[in-house]
C-alpha cells in the first residue's frame, strides 16, 4: 500500500500527479495520512498515529483511512500491488 | 496535559479548471446552528429527529409583507389561506388571527375551517370533488363556491331548488396566459367559450348568487405577466357580465401559485435570488385590474390564496446523519433521517440544506439519502456539503408548504411539528404518530388473528 513515486504533496495540501497532469486538494488529516503513507507507515501505525494527535475513536480513523484510501485508488494516485 | 487536535475525516478533491460541475457553486459558508433563538441540538434532543419546526413570527411577518404589497397598490384586498399548502390548527389559525379567510378544497378541509371557527361566508370552496353533503352544508354557511365543471353547476341548481337558498358562487376560468403547461383541467376555460357559456347557464337559471370570478393559473408560477393576463381576461368576463346583465360582480379571486425562495430542480441560480418577490407580483396582478377597461361602481374586492409564498419560508426541517458510504464511482452519498416521505418537495426542489455544527472550509459533492429501503429516496441528487459525520445534525431550508400535508406514513413514521411562538417559546403543534395510532385503525378478522411458524 504505497503511494506512487512521482505524487507530489505541497505542505498546504496540494497534490499533483505529474503522469496525468491533474491536481487535487486534500485537507489537514488528509494530508497527514500521506505523509505517513510516504514513510512508508502501515495502515495500523498510521491509524495509531493520528489517535495519538487527534480527538477521534481509533474505529472510526481507521473506517476513514479506508474511505481515504480507496479514493487515492479511484483517482490512480496509489501503487498497483504488483508494481 | 497535551490537548488533540480536532479531528475531520480525511477527503481528497480532484481540481478542476473546467467548466462548472453539475454540483454547482457551494454556497454554504456558515452553519445554521439556530432557529428563530432555539438551539438546533436543544430542539432535537427535546423532540426527536427529524422534526418539522416552524416560526410563528416569520408566518406574521411573510403575511404583513405580502399583504401591504397588495394593499399599498390595490384597495379592497383579502386573503384565504389555503389549507392544502399546510393544514394544521395552529399555522391555520396564526393567518385567521391574521385576518385571512379559509380556502379549501375538500369536505375534510370545509370541516377543519368551520371547526377551527372560520365562519361559513369567510369560506372560499374549490375543487373538483364537492359531495353533494357538503355543498348543501356550504350552501347553508353561505360560503363562496367556486365551481369547477358543469356536474357541479347542475347539482347546484338542484339544491337551491330543494332548498329554497340561492349559492354564492364563482367560476373557476382556466385560461392560456403564455405560461406552460396551461393548467385546463380545472374550472372552465377562456378562449374556447366554456367560461362565458357557464356564466350564461348561471345568470339564465336564476337561482345562484354570482358574486365572484377566481382561477389558478398554475403553481410556483416564475413570471409575473402571466398573472396580469389571467386578470385582464377574468375582467373581460366581468365586463361582459356587466354588459349584458348588469350585474357587477363582488370579487376577483387571482388564486395563488407565487413562487416562495425555494430552488427549482434543473435551475442554475438559487431560487432566493432569482424568484420574483411578492411585490412583482401584486404589481402585476393589480395594474392589470386597475388598467382595465371593466369600470364598476365599487372595485371588486381582490382575493388571493396564495400558499407556498406565505408558509413555504417559516418552516425548516431538521435531520441527523445516520451514515456515510461510497457509491461504485467514488461520489459521497450521506444516509439522512429524513426521507421522501416526510420531505415531498424533494422530489421538485434542490432544497437548501445547512450543517447545524461548525465545519471547515473542505467539501465534498454529495448525493444525500433519505433513511427509506426505497431507490426513489433521494434528498438532493448533487450538493456540495462540508464533511459531515454520523449524528451530525442538519436543518433542511424553505419546508413549510405541502410538506405537512403531502407527507404520508411510510416505512417511517411522522414525527413532530414544533412552533416557536412571538416569544420563542416552543409549542408542539402535531405530536409524533406512534403504532398504536396506526393499529388503530387497523382490523384484523379473527381467523387471521393467529398462526403459528
Amino acid at each position: 500500500m504505497n503511494l506512487k513515486n512521482n505524487i507530489a504533496v505541497s505542505d498546504s495540501g496540494f497534490v499533483f500527479n505529474p503522469a496525468s497532469g491533474e491536481s487535487f486538494s486534500v485537507n489537514p488529516i488528509g494530508l497527514e495520512m500521506l505523509n505517513l503513507l510516504r514513510q512508508g507507515l502501515s495502515q495500523e501505525e498510521i491509524v495509531t498515529s493520528i489517535e495519538k494527535d487527534f480527538q477521534a475513536e481509533k474505529i472510526n480513523i481507521e473506517r476513514d483511512f479506508n474511505d481515504f484510501i480507496d479514493m487515492m485508488k479511484q483517482y490512480h494516485l496509489m501503487q498497483n500491488e504488483d508494481e | 496535559m497535551i490537548t488533540k487536535k480536532r479531528y475531520e475525516r480525511p477527503v481528497i478533491k480532484k481540481l478542476e479548471s473546467n467548466m462548472p460541475n453539475k454540483f454547482g457553486m457551494r454556497t454554504e459558508y456558515e452553519p445554521v446552528m439556530h432557529i428563530e433563538g432555539a438551539a438546533v441540538k436543544d430542539l432535537i434532543a427535546k423532540y426527536g429527529s427529524p422534526l418539522f419546526v416552524i416560526s410563528e413570527r416569520r408566518i406574521r411577518k411573510t403575511f404583513q409583507t405580502a399583504k401591504q404589497a397588495f394593499e399599498t397598490r390595490y384597495p379592497r384586498v383579502q386573503f384565504a389561506w389555503s389549507y392544502k399548502t399546510n393544514y394544521l390548527n395552529a399555522v391555520c389559525n396564526v393567518f385567521h388571527q391574521e385576518g385571512a379567510w379559509a380556502e379549501v378544497v375538500s369536505g375534510f378541509e370545509y370541516d377543519k375551517a368551520i371547526q377551527n371557527g372560520v365562519p361559513g361566508a369567510n369560506i372560499i370552496f374549490n375543487g373538483p370533488d364537492k359531495s353533494e353533503q357538503d355543498l348543501r352544508k356550504a350552501v347553508t354557511n353561505g360560503s363562496l363556491i367556486h365551481i369547477d365543471h358543469l356536474d357541479e353547476l347542475y347539482m347546484l341548481q338542484e339544491i337551491a331548488k330543494s332548498t329554497k337558498q340561492r349559492p354564492k358562487v364563482a367560476i373557476r376560468v382556466n385560461m392560456d396566459t403564455g405560461v406552460y403547461p396551461v393548467w385546463d383541467r380545472f374550472g372552465f376555460n377562456f378562449e374556447n367559450g366554456q367560461a362565458w357559456d357557464a356564466l350564461n347557464k348561471i345568470m339564465f337559471s336564476g337561482t345562484m348568487d354570482l358574486v365572484g370570478l377566481h382561477t389558478h393559473i398554475g403553481t410556483f408560477m416564475l413570471s409575473p405577466n402571466a398573472y396580469a393576463v389571467a386578470a385582464s381576461k377574468l375582467t373581460n368576463l366581468a365586463q361582459r357580465l356587466q354588459q349584458k346583465y348588469d350585474h357587477e360582480i363582488k370579487y376577483i379571486d387571482m388564486g395563488g401559485g407565487f413562487a416562495s425562495r425555494n430552488t427549482l430542480k434543473g435551475a442554475y441560480l438559487p431560487g432566493v435570488d432569482t424568484n420574483p418577490t411578492i411585490d412583482e407580483f401584486a404589481e402585476a396582478i393589480t395594474s392589470a385590474l386597475i388598467n382595465s377597461d371593466f369600470r364598476p361602481k365599487n372595485p371588486p374586492l381582490l382575493i388571493l390564496e396564495t400558499g407556498r409564498a406565505l408558509i413555504d419560508d417559516a418552516a425548516w426541517l431538521l435531520g441527523s446523519v445516520i451514515a456515510n458510504k461510497r457509491l461504485s464511482d467514488g461520489r459521497r452519498s450521506t444516509i439522512l433521517d429524513i426521507g421522501v416521505n416526510i420531505l415531498f418537495t424533494a422530489f421538485w426542489y434542490a432544497h437548501k440544506i445547512t450543517p447545524a455544527q461548525k465545519f471547515t472550509s473542505y467539501t465534498e459533492d454529495t448525493v444525500l439519502y433519505g433513511p427509506l429501503c426505497m431507490n426513489i429516496d433521494v434528498i438532493r441528487d448533487n450538493i456540495t456539503l462540508p464533511l459531515l459525520n454520523k449524528g451530525d445534525q442538519v436543518v433542511v431550508h424553505h419546508v413549510g408548504a405541502y410538506n405537512m400535508t403531502q407527507w404520508m406514513q411510510f416505512i417511517t413514521l411522522r414525527p413532530k411539528v414544533v412552533m416557536i411562538d412571538m416569544d420563542g417559546k416552543v409549542h408542539v403543534i402535531r405530536n409524533n404518530e406512534s403504532l398504536e395510532n396506526l393499529l388503530e385503525l387497523e382490523v384484523v378478522p379473527s381467523h387471521l388473528s393467529t398462526f403459528e411458524l
